[in-house]
């Protein structure tokens, strides 16, 4: 699957990462960085993350 | 899954989405209408207090609306939304709705998302110049009503109150918080953490009116000043009214439901005495096992979806049924310079802990801990990394479940 985050929206809520931490993390600086390319059976929690986005930054292009 | 049945969804913002999605999610495949008061498509209502006052030239509702919408998943696509089409009464025996234009419908199973509006004084003097701010269409408003130098009052220190006085502040008004009962956020911060958040805003301007409420206001055509209890007039042309939240619940009266407080349900988000009926988010008082046993509303952008997705399992009976649900409450708030990141239910404490940082400064990254009968209730960090929020999430892992 392909995902994609709008870095103009994304605020670093980090709560992407919380809802699927093998895809989104925040690094040390607090700012995400995140796979592309997931495998598909991260989509449950990929759709997890672009739900509790505070900003709704996450965009999912199957 | 049992035939086909008619959903109907009562309340067109984030929890009906949600619902109305995990309904589908669940392999729900019969037809699901929403009904909505607003005019428009559900959207974002967290950067109307932020972002949206300052940043987005939207000149429109339409237009922020739609910026603001939430993006509609591929499975919803034959989700019907019937929007500005307010249910006006119910009656939950007979599964029938009645509409504002008069129209009756029947349903099968019911979610009910009406959610809340803004509380409003009940003060004298003009209304011109007062605003709230709930709708794309308060946001507008509010903004179009600004002028340089406005003079800004803000009536109620909570989360709300305190990210648009922050916002304006920023704008370059004067603002004004009044709060009558303590520093602002109190009852969910604690004191000492309360005071240092009113004590780092005032030294970035705001000022603040604290142990006096509003008695009036001063103005012919339009507000010129707030009179507080104190005797006291407060310059003001523009008033902003955050006092917190009135259920939209008006339209279940009569039906035996307990709506004292939004709508009585179980763990399940089953509402209680209301057969076939689920309720969600904002409005939808249930127990959570994770502090206790006592039905509370949580006003909290996490609870859509949390509540959605139990309440779409309880609505078409899902085998998982029996598992208790236990949210852990999130929320966040952007004040100026301070992002507050809250998990859990800090409000419930006895006692707060300072377990980093100093109170003396914010910006530094704070953590506060909650605890109720040396039990972990919540956590509150301002400025912390992103990095490490997960550690506030996790702490409730730990947490003993007493269903």
């Amino acid at each position: 699957m392909r995902v994609t985050v709008d870095l103009a929206m994304c605020q670093d809520h980090g709560q992407c990462a919380i809802a699927a931490p093998l895809v989104f993390t925040m690094n040390d600086d607090g700012k995400l960085e995140y796979n592309g390319n997931p495998d598909d059976s991260e989509r449950d929690h990929v759709e997890e993350a672009a739900d509790v986005c505070p900003a709704q930054a996450i965009f999912i292009e199957d | 899954m049992t035939t086909p049945r008619r959903i109907a969804v009562v309340g067109g913002s984030l929890a009906g989405l949600r619902s109305a999605e995990q309904l589908r999610a669940l392999g729900h495949t019969g037809p699901i209408t929403v009904f909505s008061a607003e005019r428009h498509l559900p959207y974002n209502r967290p950067p109307l207090s932020k972002e949206a006052l300052v940043e987005f030239d939207s000149a429109t509702t339409e237009d922020l609306a739609g910026r603001l919408a939430f993006r509609r998943r591929a499975s919803i696509a034959d989700v019907g939304f019937r929007l500005g089409t307010p249910v006006v009464t119910a009656d939950l025996h007979q599964h029938r709705l009645t509409l504002n234009s008069g129209a009756e419908l029947i349903y099968d199973g019911l979610v009910i998302a009406t959610g809340l509006r803004p509380r409003r004084l009940a003060a004298p003097g003009p209304e011109r110049g007062r605003h709230v701010l709930r709708t794309v269409e308060d946001c507008v408003g509010l903004r179009a009503a600004l002028r340089p130098g406005s003079r800004a009052a803000v009536i109620g220190g909570g989360f709300i109150g305190c990210e648009v006085a922050g916002t304006l502040r920023g704008l370059g008004h004067d603002v004004t918080v009044v709060e009558p009962a303590g520093a602002p956020m109190q009852r969910v911060l604690g004191t000492d953490l309360a005071a240092a958040v009113q004590r780092h805003l005032t030294a970035s301007g705001i000022d603040f009116v604290i142990g006096t409420g509003v008695v009036g206001f001063t103005g012919d055509d339009a507000v010129t000043g707030v009179e507080l209890g104190t005797g006291e007039t407060l310059g003001a042309d523009i008033v902003v009214e955050a006092i917190g939240s009135v259920c939209n619940v008006e339209w279940l009266d009569g039906q035996g439901l307990d709506l004292s407080d939004g709508v009585l349900t179980d763990n399940r988000l089953a509402v209680a005495g209301g057969p076939d009926a689920v309720a969600v988010g904002d409005l939808a008082r249930f127990p959570n096992p994770l502090f206790d046993d006592v039905p509370r509303r949580v006003e909290h952008w996490s609870i859509p979806g949390d509540t959605a997705k139990r309440a779409a399992a309880t609505l078409v009976g899902t085998p998982d049924d029996a598992a208790p649900f236990v949210p852990v409450p999130a929320f966040w708030s952007n004040q100026l310079d301070l992002r507050l990141q809250s998990y859990g239910s800090p409000a419930l404490a006895d006692a707060a802990h300072l377990e980093e940082g100093t109170l003396d400064d914010l910006t530094g990254g704070v953590i506060v801990t909650y605890r109720r009968d040396h039990r972990h209730v919540g956590a509150v960090a301002v400025n912390l990394s992103p990095a490490r929020l997960r550690e506030l999430r996790e702490a409730f892992t730990a947490v003993e479940v007493s269903a």
